[in-house]
């Protein structure tokens, strides 16, 4: 009997369930919350933060890289599942219980600070997760996705990144200009404030450009940033409206906690990396080289696929199920859960990271982002190492 | 005239314009500013969009692998 021609072997997505983690880390710092509401146990608000500055370190160590492709004929499928839109659409009321419940324990029992700020940092480690989903809403065309990416900025009242990160940070990102791309040389704690107030000062700027050539002015209500900081405003009015104002304590740290986390994941994604002018005056296309990248599959599953971060700068509009690993981007030689403790660590980190800055531009220190205030000094510290690259 | 994004496939269409980033329909191509940006992707600009002729040669996208 002549058999039918073989169906090519079918691929199948072997992270398909596994990217439920990312909606499973709130239930893990629920579940810690939930606990210490019924047993009393203090330690079990510290269990968000475990998460992120232990356990996912550890695992990614542990578990290594994923280098896996998906076909390119697999990709219009896999683009077009809506099961990945739905995981990120789930993630979004849980975190919102969980600020919710937080702020609820935060009034009702006497916790000494330090518990308090576990409790809050916890917390914070949430809604910093749901500025990576926000990320991920941010980037879709669909009006429900960007409305609930706005909605999970809310918690930690950076609204204006769904404006800033589309139109300026991708517009302008491994340049002088972008305030969210950080220099060789600059400290976490020097490109925090930068960052900070650059990205509001940029969103700010875009939505009143944007909002003159429709012949509108600058507070008009549909300015997005406005609209996005009126849903914080709502959130935590009716939260001190329900819990009083002891919840306010709780609701900053978290917040602040929570967007310093975006911003520390902003330090290292870009660190030192530059696009040079061409011929026209304009910075070139950003190329796979301008992002660093990590294949370390277990915060990639917590981060949808974040750390794959030059697929994301070439093609934002891809979904992250689909975004593929580059031979040719630079690495980090950790995953970001890792890399945050060494940001935190400037020394560390200049150990760490400036030597494969240099080797990546092959010892030439004149095509690296540099901080200009340290310029002199970075090109004469680093004389040596140069050359060394060099040889 | 229609003008399609060769990275995402966003299409200007000047009879729509692009009125959230203040063009109203009818503005036509030349008119939109030299540093526009896409709006979908943001990566790429208004140098970079290539016209879409008539439906059966429309403009082959930019090969996304590297």
């Amino acid at each position: 009997m002549k058999q039918a021609s073989a169906t090519p072997a079918r691929w199948a997505d072997s992270k398909r369930y596994l990217w439920l983690l990312s909606p499973a880390v709130t239930m893990v710092a629920g579940i810690g919350l939930l606990g210490f509401w019924q047993f009393e146990q203090p330690w079990m608000l510290w269990l968000g933060f475990g998460i992120l500055y232990g356990v996912m370190p550890v695992m990614d160590w542990i578990m290594g890289e994923d280098r896996n492709n998906p076909p390119a004929e697999a990709l219009p499928a896999l683009e077009a599942d809506r099961y990945y839109s739905w995981i990120l659409y789930a993630f979004v009321p849980l975190q919102l219980s969980i600020l919710a419940l937080g702020g609820w324990l935060a009034v009702t029992h006497e916790l000494p600070w330090y518990h308090l700020m576990g409790l809050a940092m916890s917390v914070g480690i949430i809604n910093g997760f749901g500025i990576n989903t926000a990320h991920e809403l941010g980037h879709k065309k669909p009006k429900f996705d960007r409305w609930l990416a706005r909605v999970a900025l809310a918690p930690t009242v950076y609204g204006h990144f769904f404006v800033e990160h589309n139109r300026g940070h991708h517009k302008n990102v491994a340049t002088p200009d972008d305030p969210a791309s950080s220099r060789f040389g600059e400290s976490f704690y020097a490109f925090l404030p930068r960052t900070v107030i650059g990205s509001v000062r940029s969103a700010w700027n875009l939505e009143a450009e944007r909002l003159a050539r429709q012949g509108k002015g600058v507070w008009h209500k549909d300015n997005e940033n406005l609209q996005s900081w009126a849903m914080s405003v709502v959130l935590f009015g009716v939260m001190i409206a329900v819990l009083g104002w002891a919840v306010v304590p709780f609701l900053i740290i978290q917040a602040v906690y929570g967007f310093s986390l975006l911003e520390v994941v902003n330090y290292l994604e870009h660190y030192g990396l530059l696009r040079p002018k061409g011929a026209d005056g304009r910075a070139v296309r950003c190329e796979p080289e301008h992002s660093w990248n990590s294949n370390h599959i277990v915060t990639n599953l917590f981060l949808y696929h974040l750390q794959r971060h030059s697929d994301h700068h070439a093609n934002p509009t891809r979904h992250y199920q689909s975004l593929r690993h580059f031979e040719n981007s630079p690495q980090l030689p950790s995953g970001y859960a890792g890399m945050i403790v060494l940001a935190y660590l400037p020394p560390l980190w200049f150990a760490v990271m400036n030597k494969r800055v240099l080797k990546h531009y092959n010892g030439d220190m004149s095509r690296m982002n540099l901080q200009p205030s340290k310029r002199v000094e970075l090109l004469a510290r680093y004389q040596d190492d140069v050359e060394q690259v060099r040889v | 005239m229609q003008y399609r994004c060769p990275n995402c496939e966003h299409v200007y269409d000047e009879a729509k314009g692009a009125p959230y980033d203040g063009y109203p329909p009818g503005t036509a191509w030349k008119l939109i500013p030299e540093d526009w940006a896409c709006p979908d992707c943001a990566v790429r600009d208004k140098v970079d969009f290539a016209p879409v002729s008539a439906p059966s040669t429309g403009a082959v996208p930019e090969a996304s692998s590297h």
